[in-house]
């Protein structure tokens, strides 16, 4: 059976977010922002000021660097368009809902089930994951134009923060609710019991590793 | 010889190609494996991916927004001469490289490990890597070509080395496969299904080599020469795809388009193996450039020819041996 698909705007109502259930499939509307470790730091650690309106502009962070180049005439040509892994970004987090107002954080991989009882919930916050993850050409596809581009110059293109506007931009997939529940823990959980079969004929190595243990419901993040 | 000008316009178009258009071979892989998926959630994922793949190839866009870290590959015929030399030919694949990332456009990845210092143009200090490989000419003949390759490799994730010991065996070599995959493949951090390819032997750096090369370089269906390397390969497929993950991590069968295995003479005391993904946007393009300026375009770099895994001292004993 096919997942559900839903449109949602970038300045999400309470209500909206509330309906999504883990595992939907969601198309965006309105501004979305990339930040990701160069905007959190300059913001959060260096207090630079956060050049656009948040979140009444947009309450949607997108942790991504897009494939586009900024032309000489000041234009952009955006191309294509794909998350980078969240996991990495868990330490900024709490400061940067509390600075953003952010509702929609959508990236690679989703974030840890306890950062988002810790941060999300108490935020009305929710993880919003790409797909696959190399769908840049139909993210790409999604982003109408580029509104702005902050930050370049100190940042880089990858670390700035690119303003997008987005018209059915998707398919993205709920990976974290209201509630805090993490779909990719529902999926592991789902997969662990089947893994000792194709562990069998199998041996751990001679040699360990420091830290190394043999619980197969370890996660590297 | 061949003119300079043509190996850079060559690189400019491989990059492009790269970048946009997914190889027929992984396609048809990832078709296959998209019939037999069951996992509804990975089912939907690879279903946005063929549509990716189309959407990239109609607007002229790259299929993924990550550019991976794009490499070179070159093989020269053992006549092969290039107008201004080897250090004219690197200047023009880094060249090449920095313009495609302007022009296409591909993200800008490559940064300063320390100082994070980025050009924007995916060059930099080792960047992009510039790998070679020599090739005698057939029957007596004059091979004056070279084979350009131009490798988008994606994944930070999903690749990983091990020092095992002649008493691991099988098994081990067997749960260092199943560690890697799983390791990476939930929350699919490894963007499967993906080629994978194991290096076995040599020494820690040829052990990685050989396990990268074998990814990014031999197209989906081929089997190593040896039949029992062969079976090897094609029991791993199987296995990756019965751990019951799929794409992304959610439940499903798909996390291995195939398998292929490298090997290198190693210490008499080891058995190196290095595992590594080539992920969803496995990219790789390929060229020939004659002498006479001719290019042919194609995606299998035809890397691992008989001369490459050559085992005797010489080429020729080896081909005597053969007869
Ligand atoms: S691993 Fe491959 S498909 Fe995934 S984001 Fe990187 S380049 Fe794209």
């Amino acid at each position: 059976m096919a997942p559900p698909k839903i449109r949602l705007s970038t300045t999400p109502t309470p209500e909206a977010l509330a309906a999504l259930k883990l595992g939907d499939i969601v198309y965006l509307d309105g501004l979305m922002y990339t930040a990701r470790e160069g905007v959190y730091m300059r913001a959060l650690e260096e207090k630079a000021n956060i050049p656009m309106e948040l979140p009444q502009q947009s309450a949607a962070n997108f942790h991504c660097s897009p494939a586009a180049s900024i032309n000489s005439d000041g234009s952009f040509t955006m191309g294509a368009v794909t998350a980078t892994a969240s996991f990495r970004f868990a330490k900024w987090i709490g400061e940067w809902f509390e600075k953003s107002g952010a509702k929609l954080i959508v990236g690679k991989g989703g974030m840890s089930p306890e950062t988002y009882k810790q941060h999300f919930v108490p935020n009305g916050a929710i993880y919003l994951t790409t797909v696959g993850y190399g769908t840049g050409a139909l993210l790409g596809r999604g982003v109408e134009n580029v509104e702005a581009v902050h930050w370049s110059e100190e940042l880089g293109h990858a670390q700035a923060m690119w303003v997008l506007k987005c018209t059915n931009m998707g398919p993205f997939i709920v990976a974290s609710d209201l509630q805090g529940n993490c779909l990719f823990e529902r999926e592991n959980a789902k997969i662990a019991p089947g893994l000792a079969k194709a562990y069998e004929g199998t041996r751990p190595a001679t040699l360990k590793r420091y830290g190394e243990t043999d619980d197969r419901t370890d996660e590297l993040i | 010889m061949i003119p300079i000008d043509t190996i850079q316009s060559t690189a400019e178009t491989l990059m492009d190609k790269a970048a946009i258009e997914i190889p027929q071979d992984y396609l048809d892989g990832l078709r296959a494996t998209a019939a037999v998926e069951d996992g509804d959630l990975s089912s939907f994922v690879l279903q946005a991916m063929l549509e990716n793949y189309e959407a990239a190839k109609e607007d002229r866009r790259a299929m993924c927004g990550d550019t991976g870290c794009p490499r070179w590959y070159v093989k020269m015929g053992n006549d092969a001469r290039i107008e201004g030399g080897p250090v004219a030919l690197e200047h023009a694949l880094r060249l090449a490289t920095a313009n495609a990332t302007n022009g296409v456009p591909l993200r800008p990845n490559r940064v300063h490990p320390l100082w994070r210092t980025d050009h924007n143009n995916n060059v930099g200090i080792n960047a992009p890597e510039i790998e070679y490989g020599y090739e005698p000419g057939e029957n007596g003949a004059q091979a004056n070509w070279i084979d350009l390759t131009t490798v988008h490799k994606g994944g930070l994730f999903g690749t990983d080395y091990r020092m095992l010991f002649p008493s691991d065996g099988i098994e081990g070599i067997r749960r260092f496969f199943l560690d890697s995959l799983v390791a990476f493949g939930k929350r699919g951090l490894a963007c499967q299904p993906a080629i994978i390819g194991i290096g076995l032997g040599g020494s820690k750096d040829t052990c990685m080599v050989l396990g990268k090369r074998a990814a990014c370089l031999r197209t989906v269906g081929d089997r190593n020469p040896d039949p029992k390397i062969a079976a090897i390969e094609e029991e791993f497929k199987e296995l990756g795809n019965s751990i019951g993950m799929g794409a992304m991590g959610f439940v499903g069968k798909s996390m291995v388009i195939d398998c292929h295995i490298e090997v290198g003479y190693c210490h008499t005391g080891g058995m190196q193996m290095s595992v590594h993904a080539f992920c969803l946007s496995s990219r790789r393009a390929v060229a020939r450039i004659h002498a006479d300026g001719r290019v042919e375009y194609r995606t299998d770099p035809d890397w691992f020819t008989p001369y490459q895994r050559r085992e005797t001292v010489g080429w020729l004993d080896q081909l005597e041996a053969a007869e």
